[in-house]
């Protein structure tokens, strides 16, 4: 298990060394959502309205930008053939690179997105559950998302499959997410619900998402 | 090879798992496949067009229905199909089992796309409108983008081992999260907006649109399997041409080399 967490530790401290990363994925975020008003128009009613789906669709795609991130590197140096062969089974290697990657990025992008909301005249009720749903999905989409990367390690120019390949995974995500911040906020009973499934869906992607990446990387290293 | 089909020590699958064997049986299988699939669907197009009646409400677009629902049905199995054949070969490496997943791929996704095709005809005047985010209409849009990326991955990969193994991999997840995307596809939909369409369910629907129906599922379903095993077929010949192009140009280079070295 010390394995584990030196890896995670490693991906962490490169992620931070690396700068950059996590600091474009913010970037990126903030700029898809300031052109939304450009597109709809200033109605701030609208956009208090379409706020948490605007807010959700925005981080799925600024989380999907950081994805070939989690095993690019390491494949271009070869740490990742290291790791492959190495005593720690590369399904756990593999979670814990899922899990940096959430630590380094899907947090991260939780915790703008009220700053966002502000810009988007997102209700004040609506905050903690826009957080709250957000740091319960986000595991869902750095660990499908990790299946998606390792797919596509060895594809040139890979970034674009990787986004039609992981995008409708996404969907139960996204549709949950809404669902709970919806109900929280005046809509049809049943935040509880919504909540646990999406929490459901993370941790189901957290036990196929590690397998599934690793049988992809096992094949490629081969 | 063709001792190899004959050895009695082997399993039935076993045996149809061998590529000579397979071209050999689906050789023989296939053109009567496909007459029952022409007559099939032929005898149940007279049927819809002069034995059963007009829908009273809907008129003449119910035909529609004939093409729709068989399609519909058919990209779901073709997934199914492509679940299975990826299961088969990620376990027990079946080298057909890569090439009934590959062949199943685009099939899936033409089926996937007529049932959404004569369902947006048949949404224009019934609905008024082409398109309806409907949950129905909703997951079979999705199932359509699964086999975009599972036919984009494979078709990105050079490496046909590798691009089948990788496509068994997706094809696998794709197909556990399949129920997730549906269920939460139906939640969505009563979310957002109250059921507003009637549809024909099963039991109410009266005998002289029943049969019809029956006959052009199982004729669309024929067809959809003599495809199936043309693809195949087609797959396999592909292969062991390419397999034969690899040792010409590998005989050549040694050639060329011995050549240079003299």
């Amino acid at each position: 298990m010390s394995a584990f967490w030196t890896l995670l530790k490693r991906d962490l401290l490169l992620q931070v060394r690396e700068g950059g990363a996590v600091g474009t994925a913010l970037g990126f975020y903030l700029v898809v959502v300031t052109m939304m008003p450009l597109g709809l128009g200033p109605d701030l009613n609208l956009l208090s309205r379409i706020a948490p789906g605007v807010l959700w669709i925005a981080l799925l795609l600024s989380a999907l930008l950081s994805l070939p991130r989690i095993f690019e590197a390491d494949d271009e140096d070869g740490s990742l053939e290291v790791i492959a062969t190495g005593d720690l089974p590369l399904e756990l290697a593999t979670a814990a690179k899922a899990l940096a990657h959430w630590i380094s990025t899907g947090i991260p992008l939780a915790l703008l997105a009220p700053v966002l909301g502000l810009l988007l005249n997102l209700e004040l009720s609506a905050y903690p559950v826009l957080v709250a749903t957000m740091l319960a999905g986000t595991p869902a989409i750095s660990f499908l998302g990790a299946v998606g990367a390792a797919l596509t390690l060895r594809v040139r120019r890979g970034g674009l499959l990787l986004a039609l390949l992981v995008l409708p995974l996404y969907i139960p995500t996204l549709i949950f997410g809404i669902a709970a911040i919806s109900a929280a906020t005046g809509g049809p009973s049943g935040f509880q619900a919504s909540f646990l499934i999406l929490s459901a869906i993370s941790l189901f992607s957290l036990v196929i998402g590690p397998v599934a990446a690793a049988a992809a990387i096992r094949f490629q290293t081969q | 090879m063709t001792k190899a089909a004959m050895n009695p020590q082997q399993s039935l699958t076993q045996r149809l798992a061998n590529p000579t064997r397979f071209m050999e049986l689906s050789g023989r299988v296939l053109p009567w496949l496909a007459a029952a699939a022409a007559l099939l669907i032929a005898y149940a197009l007279y049927l819809v067009f002069f034995v059963a009646p007009d829908d009273y409400q809907q008129g003449q677009t119910v035909k529609i229905m004939f093409i729709h629902v068989p399609a519909a049905w058919l990209g779901m199995l073709g997934y199914a199909l492509i679940a299975v054949s990826s299961f088969g070969y990620l376990v027990f490496r079946h080298p057909l089992a890569d090439v009934s997943a590959k062949a199943a791929a685009p099939l899936g996704a033409a089926f996937t796309f007529l049932a959404l095709a004569t369902g947006s005809l048949w949404g224009k005047p019934m609905w008024g409108t082409y398109w309806v985010w409907d949950a129905r209409l909703t997951s079979m849009l999705i199932l359509l983008f699964l086999y975009f990326g599972l036919m984009a991955l494979r078709s990105a990969i050079e490496d046909d081992a590798l691009a089948g193994k990788l496509c068994a991999v997706l094809g696998l997840v794709g197909v556990s999260i399949l129920p997730i995307i549906k269920f939460s596809v139906d939640w969505w939909n009563t979310l957002h907006q109250p059921a507003s369409v009637i549809r024909l369910d099963g039991p109410t629907i009266h005998p002289d649109l029943l049969w019809p129906l029956l006959y052009s599922a199982v004729g669309f379903s024929l067809l959809f399997f003599a495809l199936h095993t043309k693809g195949m077929r087609n797959e396999i010949l592909r292969r062991r041409l390419r397999s034969l192009t690899m040792a010409e140009v590998d005989r050549a280079r040694t050639v060329s080399a011995t050549a240079a070295a003299e």
